[in-house]
């Protein structure tokens, strides 16, 4: 059983469909990805699955329960988090509290406690912030802090919006390093990203979107591999050149 | 020759002190209130019109709670709850369900509580002054250098300090604060965090009516009536200062609504103040200006610095 499933799932704003039916699965374990143009949708589909936007249709299945209609704070108890797209930190809050406010709904103090000097230790420089309000942050610190963030709240799954918008060539390359280490430790990523070579390189498993819809699927090889996906994507030119 | 109560002849300062004072003690009133309105912008973005109402249906309610024959000591405690109910209630009634209308609906919405509620108490009061009980200790008369004064407005400032220090700890230090804070920048990733947004809003909502109960039972031992219409000028002076000291900003808030409360008591003073110091012959009449200074000083700070003295800069939320 994958640990995320959505089926046939519809989305429209004010009578645009910005979601045609889409179904895909996140397996226990995997790195899989999202990638696409601009306005293909990957955003909303995030937004859905994490209560912020109510789909019109298709259902939603987290571990086998049925988590369609759950709020945000619900879906974050059940063990989904989402690192959004932007960051979104909060500028007025410390780094420290930051990493707090994830752990809101948690009552195991001690494990908190635990678990930031483990935010500490994947992201040293967060540590050296502690007490700086999250707003001086550079901008691949405050994704840093977005991240630990979301592990605050002990996710299964953390979806991440484009983590990798905005940032310095490096600061993406640390990024995906810690993907891959969230990984390590046995955590689901669903993973956006314009980005698609990096993304299409660190993932087990990619979904292509097209306005709406999913066109594509395979492993993150397969898709590497694939000539529309060089053309389209990774803007190699083959004969004809590359759609902008 | 008069004498001062140093047995010295009087100064000027015998003259300002007491207009100072009473001064401090309507700042620290205004500070209560204004503090409301404060908390309501940083969260909503949400000019609370009603909150002046408010204040003044804690006075209201006082009245009639004293009436029925409950010991004082029981009707204060009574009264904060009531009017905390009233704040929580109007917070969920009007402006609730409008949190995705546009902003203008919800400020709509504030303006159309604050005629309800002042209409609730007319066809309640039929229109007529009601006396405000006389609260024991706070309503003795004091004798503080040369100024003669109730005790409430000795224990005002003193009090204001401490709930403003209780609050400020309350927003830095504890869980619901820092939630407060978070809701206060980005609900959307509040809701991620697994914040309810609306427990927040509300608990908002809870603090500030519970302050404006707080200043209704302190500025109303010093009126002696209250009347439906009496929540309108002092919820507009808080207001007033609130955007003084940038509205959204708590500090900002509380010395805006010292400022004023001190200006305009000075003001009121000024023709005496200036008589004594033998600057004036006669009487100017600047004590007419009090109300007018307050509102003056509204426009410029939105003309010179709309940000206030302490506000950021207002940026929309994306």
């Amino acid at each position: 059983m994958s640990l995320l499933k959505v089926t046939n799932l519809v989305v429209s704003y004010g009578g645009i469909e910005a979601l045609k039916g889409i179904s895909f699965e996140v397996e226990q374990g995997q790195i899989v990805t999202l990638i696409g143009a601009n306005g293909a949708g990957k955003s909303t589909t995030l937004r859905t699955i994490s209560g912020l936007v109510a789909p019109r249709d298709g259902r939603i299945y987290f571990e086998g329960r049925d988590i369609t209609d759950y709020n945000t704070q619900k879906i974050v108890e059940t063990g989904i988090a989402m690192v959004p797209e932007g960051r979104r930190v909060f500028p007025n809050l410390t780094v420290l509290e930051n990493l707090r406010i994830g752990a809101y709904l948690r009552k195991d103090k001690e494990v908190i406690e635990e678990d930031i000097n483990y935010v500490y230790d994947l992201f040293p420089r967060l540590k050296e912030r502690s007490w700086q309000l999250a707003g001086t942050l550079s901008g691949g610190e405050q994704q840093m802090l977005a991240v630990g963030r979301a592990v605050m709240t002990r996710p299964k799954l953390i979806m991440m919006d484009e983590p990798s918008l905005g940032l310095a060539p490096l600061v993406v390359k640390d990024i995906f390093r810690i993907i891959q280490t969230l990984k390590g430790t046995g955590m689901t990523v669903l993973l956006i990203e314009q980005n698609a070579n990096a993304a299409l390189h660190a993932c087990d498993y990619a979904y292509v979107m097209e306005t709406g819809r999913i066109t594509m699927t395979g492993t993150g090889d397969e898709l590497l591999a694939s000539e529309a996906i060089q053309e389209a994507y990774l803007g190699k030119q083959a004969d004809k050149p590359a759609r902008s | 020759m008069q004498y001062n109560w140093k047995g010295c002849v009087p100064t000027v300062w015998d003259t300002v002190f007491p207009y100072l004072l009473s001064g401090i003690s309507v700042g620290g009133q205004y500070a209560l209130i204004a503090i409301g309105y404060t908390m309501v912008y940083g969260i909503l973005r949400l000019i609370n019109f009603a909150h002046g109402d408010v204040f003044m249906v804690a006075g209201i309610v006082m009245v009639y709670i004293a009436a029925s024959g409950l010991p004082l000591w029981l009707c204060i405690p009574l009264v904060l709850l009531i009017t905390v109910g009233i704040g929580f209630l109007i917070e969920r009634v009007a402006y609730k369900p409008l949190r995705s209308a546009p902003r203008m609906s919800v400020m709509i919405s504030a303006i159309g509580v604050s005629y309800t509620l002042q209409n609730l108490v007319l066809y309640i009061t039929g229109g007529l002054n009601k006396q405000y009980p006389t609260i024991p200790w706070i309503s003795e008369t004091v004798v503080i250098g040369p100024a003669k004064t109730k005790l409430v407005t000795v224990v005002t400032p003193f009090l204001v300090i401490l709930l403003v220090f209780a609050l400020v700890t309350l927003i830095n230090k504890t869980k619901i604060g820092m939630a407060m804070r978070a809701v206060s920048k980005d609900f959307e990733t509040s809701q991620l965090m697994g914040i309810k947004i609306n427990n927040v809003i509300s608990a908002t909502f809870i603090i500030g009516s519970f302050l404006a109960g707080v200043g209704s039972v302190l500025y109303f031992t010093n009126y002696p009536t209250v009347i439906q219409t009496s929540g309108a000028m002092p919820g507009l002076k808080a207001f007033v200062a609130a955007v003084f000291g940038g509205i959204g900003s708590i500090p900002g808030a509380v010395i805006g609504a010292f400022i004023i409360g001190v200006m305009e008591n000075i003001i009121k003073g000024l023709d005496v103040i200036l008589f004594k110091a033998g600057i004036t012959s006669g009487p100017l009449g600047l004590a007419t200006f009090s109300d007018a200074f307050t509102f003056a000083l509204l426009i410029i700070i939105l003309v010179v610095k709309p940000t206030g003295l302490f506000g950021e800069k207002v940026t929309d939320k994306v």
